[in-house]
């Protein structure tokens, strides 16, 4: 082969592995401009607002005026939305992942998991409408015994929003025990252990970790999710302990000030960078628990 | 009770009644799924049901729930996942690319790399609607409520899940094909151009057609990006003002007339099939091109 050939082979060669790092560098460059966009105007945000008001009271009316800045009652929101979420999610999401994983023929396998696949694709915008016009009005308003509900509850979203991760707990948590090598099975089988007994005492210690951070990915999601608790818990923002009124979550507010239009520089717009900035240390905390969890904790089986 | 006995699995009332009550739980996590989403479909095309004709996707959007459409809706998302599809996709698998046959994984920049795109794919999807609002809409670029800002920020929202799924079919390609390749004296991109990428092709195509219609489905970020408006065009280029079907469907839901309720269900049932064919044409390629080596 002429040398010229061989030589230009390889300059072609290292400018296109240039360029393929630096398609894998853009999304370092997207986390990067994540950090930028939230973190200026919410430092901005704090030079006009007491940080002592924003962390230390539960008066949350930011567009309003006079304005209030008590973040307490949405972050509560947020985590009344994401427990409720969990309640539903948790329990139904690891019996599902048991079924498929253990007991489940390979034929009911293949039917049941696309039904799942479709479960989880469908658009937050539609379990919104699940939860304003049938789960609250069908469910909630009829079955919650303390107090009045309203069009709005946390309850409705915080049910759907449950019904909306249960496909991620699930599939998370099946792969987690698909990855249990059945040697382990077929040794307490062997001493006589029953399905139940397998699933109970060995799959699941073993698959823990991997089920550990499907639940906290599902919790990351359940708090981050916006359209389903703007159009179902309601826009106005109070400290309850009735999850059957309405109330605001983090998310939510950010939603529900973005769609306002708030003028570039005003206090109402900065306060969607603060709370976008709280949000995003909440998800990321618990991002890193799941990678941590399962870096950790994994059985290796090889 | 002697060794011997205990061999034999011994009939016990508490156990079987356990059994039963473990296998009632079992049942009741898929009960419960599978009753939610029939629920949730027969729900949307009763409600709908009145609405479920052409003049629903032939009319425009419009304050008068009897004539209004989503026809603009439509072609704004047909507009808005396409373009977000020809920046994501060539983006994500040249990334794919990178991180499975380049990257020496010992490097603390690749680590860094492969960490951000997981972290990345579990940030909310309003977050990245803040960061489209500060510096894609307003701020550094400033390109206003259009299709382009809706596909720059969806892009970024979908681009690590295209680096996952297609990582992954890059990943089945089988070594020997790598080997033989580089064996012949081919370099490594023409290893990869050649072999790697032909062969991963099926895996990464289904993959990126089911990111793609997570774009479709999004709602979060754009309702950030000011897209709440009624838009009574359709968008006719990339500086075009624009809504999508999310977001309309949004509007009819929030509207508080109870005449638009039926609109947003038969909008609904229309998204659905939508992703349906989106979803049925990636399940189609996989078992037709799914290769086992």
């Amino acid at each position: 082969m002429p040398r010229g050939g061989m030589r230009r082979r390889l300059v072609a060669e290292k400018v296109i592995k240039g360029a393929l790092a630096l398609m894998a560098g853009a999304t370092v460059v997207v986390s990067v401009l994540i950090v930028l966009a939230l973190f200026r105007p919410a430092i901005a945000f704090f030079q006009d607002v007491d940080i002592a008001e924003f962390f230390g009271s539960v008066d949350w009316k930011p567009l309003f005026k006079p304005a209030h800045f008590g973040v307490w009652s949405i972050v509560i929101g947020s985590l009344w939305v994401a427990a409720i979420a969990m309640v539903v999610a948790i329990p139904l999401g690891l019996g599902a992942a048991f079924y498929l994983s253990e007991y489940a023929s390979s034929r009911a396998r293949t039917i049941i998991k696309p039904i799942l696949e479709v479960l989880a694709g469908i658009p937050t915008v539609v379990f919104g409408f699940f939860a304003l016009n049938f789960v609250n009005p069908n469910l909630v308003k009829k079955l919650w015994p303390v107090g009045d509900v309203g069009t709005y509850s946390v309850l409705a979203a915080g049910l759907v929003t449950g019904i909306m991760i249960l496909p991620t707990v699930a599939s998370l948590a099946e792969d987690a025990m698909n990855s249990v090598p059945s040697a382990l099975r077929e040794g307490a089988f062997a001493l006589g252990s029953n399905k139940r007994e397998v699933s109970t005492s060995v799959v699941f210690p073993a698959a823990l970790s991997g089920i550990v951070a499907a639940i906290v990915l599902a919790a990351s999601r359940a708090i981050g999710e916006t359209t389903i608790a703007v159009l179902a818990a309601g826009s106005k923002a109070q400290l309850s302990f009735n999850p059957g009124e309405e109330g605001q979550t983090m998310a939510g507010f950010i939603g529900f000030a973005g769609i306002g239009d708030q003028p570039t520089g005003s206090v109402g717009y900065q306060s969607i960078f603060a709370v976008g900035a709280l949000l995003f240390v909440f998800t990321l905390v618990l991002n890193i628990i799941s990678i941590r969890v399962v870096r950790k904790f994994r059985e290796v089986y090889d | 009770m002697t060794a011997a006995m205990s061999l034999v699995a011994v009939p016990n009332r508490a156990r079987s009644v356990k059994d039963l009550i473990f296998k009632a739980f079992l049942f009741a996590g898929l009960g419960i799924a599978l009753g939610a989403l029939l629920t949730l479909l027969v729900n949307v095309v009763v409600t709908g049901s009145a609405r479920l004709n052409w003049d629903l996707v032939q009319n425009m959007p419009s304050a008068r729930p009897k004539r209004a459409g989503i026809q603009s809706a439509i072609f704004g998302s047909l507009w808005v996942v396409g373009v977000t599809s020809l920046i994501s996709l060539p983006l994500g698998v040249g990334a794919a690319v990178y991180l499975e046959e380049f990257a020496t994984k010992d490097r603390w920049y690749n680590r860094l790399i492969e960490l951000n795109v997981q972290n990345l794919a579990a940030i909310p999807s309003v977050v990245f609607g803040i960061l489209g609002l500060a510096f894609i809409k307003r701020g550094a670029l400033s390109l206003g409520s259009t299709v382009i800002t809706a596909s720059l920020v969806l892009t970024m929202l979908v681009l690590p899940t295209v680096v996952i799924v297609s990582r992954e079919a890059i990943r089945a390609v089988p070594d020997s094909f790598r080997q033989g390749s580089l064996a012949l004296g081919a370099t490594q991109w023409e290893t990869v151009r050649r072999q790697v990428l032909p062969n991963a092709f099926p895996g990464i195509l289904t993959g990126s057609i089911l990111s793609v219609s997570r774009a479709l489905g999004e709602s979060a970020p754009l309702l950030m990006l000011g897209a709440l408006t009624f838009i009574t065009f359709n968008p006719t280029g990339l500086d075009s003002a624009y809504t999508v079907l999310p977001i309309q469907i949004f509007a009819y839901i929030s509207n508080a007339k109870k005449d638009f309720e039926p609109l947003a269900a038969a909008s609904i049932v229309v998204l659905l099939i939508l992703l349906l064919v989106l979803n049925a044409a990636a399940i189609y390629l996989r078992n037709r091109f799914q290769k086992r080596w």
